[in-house]
């Protein structure tokens, strides 16, 4: 495996530059016929495409590395409740996930637990959790908004009831399949129930534990951007609706590429803790 | 129309008439009789007060009259009441400000200028205020936020109040809306594809958006098919989209057209996308468009705010209708912190010198104007509407829901303490595209139209 990294990271940055020089040749071959000559008191009124009688193109790669540079050589300034850099604008996002995500893991994992230790219990509840886990946010979010009157509360509850499922889900499944035998030793030993939960099943269940909450916080910065765009006010997805107000299609590929990387990095995260807590059988 | 801004050099106007009713000599005497006949009446209504107060019955109140005589009945309350005090506390509006920090959300169109450029422009600090304007994501975020008290005040649509008093696509709630934030300011832009389609008859199929069920849009999109024959509701198709989605959906050929506010038919124009048909100048001359909206409750419990907060936009208001001021406008609220547009664009919809998207370049200083009295016939209007296209199905009281939802009274006792002139009545005739609308006969309005749902 570490022999093929070289190559695989020479390969993805051609594949990249490749990508790039076909953005470039793409959004600059349009621009060349010109249409018919206008007045130029109407072309001072018009964009420079409107002018010459044609739309506004798609920003060329030269257009977004020149916005992505403004952007993050100045990301954190203030100038008003509506003007606020791209960074505060992430902070803001990221918080929100971080908020809404934990809260639902402290209702997930305890709540698996119990549902995972009693097969009725998993019975009972299996058909609800289904029907509420593939919902989408944007369902959720008229119902928070008229219930809890309070948006940003609203946002981490949509957060939270997104990312709560896979974490319920996996919760249960890994500690309904702890392994018999390891259980039917701790019972020999007389091992007390607190402690054959935290000594024995949760270690067994762990990696699988992990495995949901690296699903869900995908899930939940997923959400967020759909939640801002709603709400308004802050984060990144509120920046992307304000960008596509504006009609700039620049800013709004440099928030998808921030948007990306910081989802990278979560998931990053917590795939590092994933292989800390997994064992070999 | 009857506006408060006579523009002295349209050679329409006479500057040498007596005045606005014709009653005085002069507009100065007009203005001084009529704000003496108004602190007559509020001097009135505070005797009113105390009176009813101390009788509690109004039987006992007219024995009492009829057996001592009202001048000896009015020395005897002076005695042990001090209707003076009373008659002056009601006259003089603002004490002190029962709250400073303010959140009003706006969305980012032209409509919410006064509301806007208030804050930059420093209206509100001037009234002690320090309120904050928030720019929100459409206008079901905008009630919503509102009505949880997110926000003390907004900028909504004009029909919204009316809708949410009416309990129409939400709960009822009693709203106020005590100012019209724009007249005119909107048109019908389509695709540059159907240039050559100018009558509206060869619409058919079109798909429009309007920026809400409940907008002024929707109804002057559905008045202005429905004159030229099409039903607006099987002939074409109307869909609600936020208006910053407009322009993305009329580049990428999922509607042909659409009704909305600006900058977004300026900014078709500015990108390529679009042709200005009409403005909506061409269907109603005058037309309210947004509104600035308070909750009753605010302006019940807060009056001393309320008056600071209405005062600041109804100043803003003078100030954006002078058409010399206009340009500084736009620079102010384009920004970034407010609008996010291209200064052109704001400039072309403010000045009314633009460009029509079709190479010509055109003038109408009247393109968006400012006016904020709410004429209580313009709601009646709107409800006529709502009422022709099924979306209130019950038997509405139009009169008494719009004297309750526009304040009228409110606005003008503000206009005439900023130096403006408002109109006297409440209540006015409108023509839209040649047909005269009586408010007086809302029903019979709503019958003379061929297609209707009602």
């Amino acid at each position: 495996m570490r022999s093929s990294a070289l190559p695989s990271a020479l390969l993805a940055i051609c594949l990249f530059v490749l990508f790039l020089g076909a953005w470039q040749v793409a959004s600059s071959s349009g621009g060349g016929s010109a249409g018919p000559a206008v007045d130029p008191e109407y072309a001072k009124l018009v964009g420079a495409a409107a002018a010459i009688g044609q739309k506004t193109p798609f920003p060329s790669p030269a257009d977004v590395g020149a916005k992505l540079w403004s952007q993050i050589s100045d990301p954190f300034y203030i100038r008003g409740t509506n003007d606020m850099g791209i960074g505060i604008q992430l902070a803001y996002s990221i918080a929100r996930v971080m908020t809404g995500y934990f809260l639902a893991a402290a209702i997930a994992i305890p709540l698996g637990f119990l549902i995972g230790m009693s097969p009725l219990v998993y019975g009972a509840l299996n058909p609800f959790i289904q029907v509420l886990k593939p919902i989408s946010p944007l369902a959720w979010m008229p119902l928070a908004l008229y219930t809890i009157k309070d948006s940003s509360i609203s946002s981490i509850f949509v957060i939270c009831i997104c990312s709560i499922w896979p974490m319920l889900i996996n919760t249960a499944f890994g500690v309904a399949s702890v392994r018999r035998e390891w259980l039917n030793v701790a019972r020999t030993l007389e091992v007390g129930p607190f402690r054959r939960a935290f000594r024995v099943i949760l270690p067994a269940a762990a990696p699988t534990i992990m495995t949901g909450m690296r699903i869900s916080i995908g899930i939940a910065w997923l959400v967020i951007v759909a939640a801002e765009m709603l709400v308004g006010g802050t984060g990144i997805g509120y920046f992307v609706w304000n960008e596509w107000n504006n009609l700039s299609i620049s800013s709004i590929l440099t928030a998808i590429l921030s948007i990306g990387l910081i989802g990278m990095a979560l998931d990053q995260a917590l795939g590092w803790f994933a292989r800390l807590v997994s064992y070999q059988e | 129309m009857a506006s408060a801004f006579q523009n002295p050099f349209d050679p329409s106007t006479t500057l040498d008439r007596r005045c606005v009713c014709g009653r005085h000599a002069t507009q100065a005497e007009h203005d001084r009789t009529i704000s003496a006949d108004l602190d007559a009446a509020a001097a009135r209504v505070a005797e009113t007060a105390v009176v009813k107060a101390v009788f509690g019955q109004d039987v006992s109140r007219r024995n009492l009259l009829q057996t001592i005589g009202s001048g000896t009945a009015l020395a005897a309350l002076s005695q042990f009441f001090p209707l003076a005090a009373a008659r002056e506390a009601l006259a003089q509006a603002p004490g002190a400000l029962e709250k400073k920090d303010l959140k009003i959300g706006f969305i980012p169109i032209t409509c919410a200028t006064p509301i806007i450029m208030a804050h930059p422009m420093g209206f509100y600090a001037k009234n002690g205020l320090n309120a904050e304007v928030v720019r929100t994501a459409g206008w079901a975020v905008i009630r919503d936020k509102t009505l949880n008290k997110e926000y003390d005040a907004a900028h909504m649509l004009s029909p919204m109040p009316l809708a949410i008093s009416l309990g129409a696509g939400s709960n009822p709630i009693p709203y106020t809306m005590p100012a019209v934030e724009n007249i005119n300011g909107q048109a019908i832009t389509l695709a540059t594809k159907h240039k050559d389609k100018n009558d509206p008859k060869a619409w058919k199929g079109f798909k429009f958006a309007v920026p809400f069920d409940y907008s002024m849009h929707n109804y002057l999109l559905r008045y202005y098919v429905a004159e030229h024959g099409l039903d607006p509701d099987t002939d074409i198709q109307i869909r609600a989209v936020p208006p910053p989605e407009m322009v993305a959906n009329l580049r990428a050929d999922n509607i042909d057209g659409f009704l909305a506010p600006d900058p977004v038919n300026q900014r078709a124009v500015y990108d390529g996308v679009g042709f200005i048909h009409m403005l909506s100048k061409g269907i109603w001359d005058g037309h309210p468009c947004c509104a600035f909206a308070a909750s009753r409750e605010f302006v019940t419990s807060m009056p001393n705010t309320y008056h600071a907060l209405l005062k600041s936009i109804i100043e803003a208001t003078a100030y954006a209708s002078k058409a010399e001021n206009r340009k500084e406008v736009a620079a102010a609220i384009a920004d970034q912190n407010y609008l996010n547009q291209p200064v052109t664009v704001v400039e072309q919809v403010l000045t009314g010198t633009y460009a029509d998207g079709l190479g010509n370049v055109k003038q109408d200083p009247k393109r968006i104007d400012f006016d904020p009295f709410p004429w209580n016939s313009m709601a009646v209007w709107i409800l006529t509407q709502m009422k022709r296209w099924g979306q209130i199905k019950t038997d509405v009281n139009y009169q008494q829901v719009a004297e309750q939802v526009f304040l009228a009274t409110d606005a003008a006792k503000l206009m005439r303490e900023v130096g403006l002139t408002p109109p006297t009545a409440t209540s006015k005739k409108h023509v839209i595209m040649g047909k005269e609308f009586d408010p007086a006969k809302p029903d019979e309005y709503v019958a003379s139209f061929k297609i209707r749902r009602a």
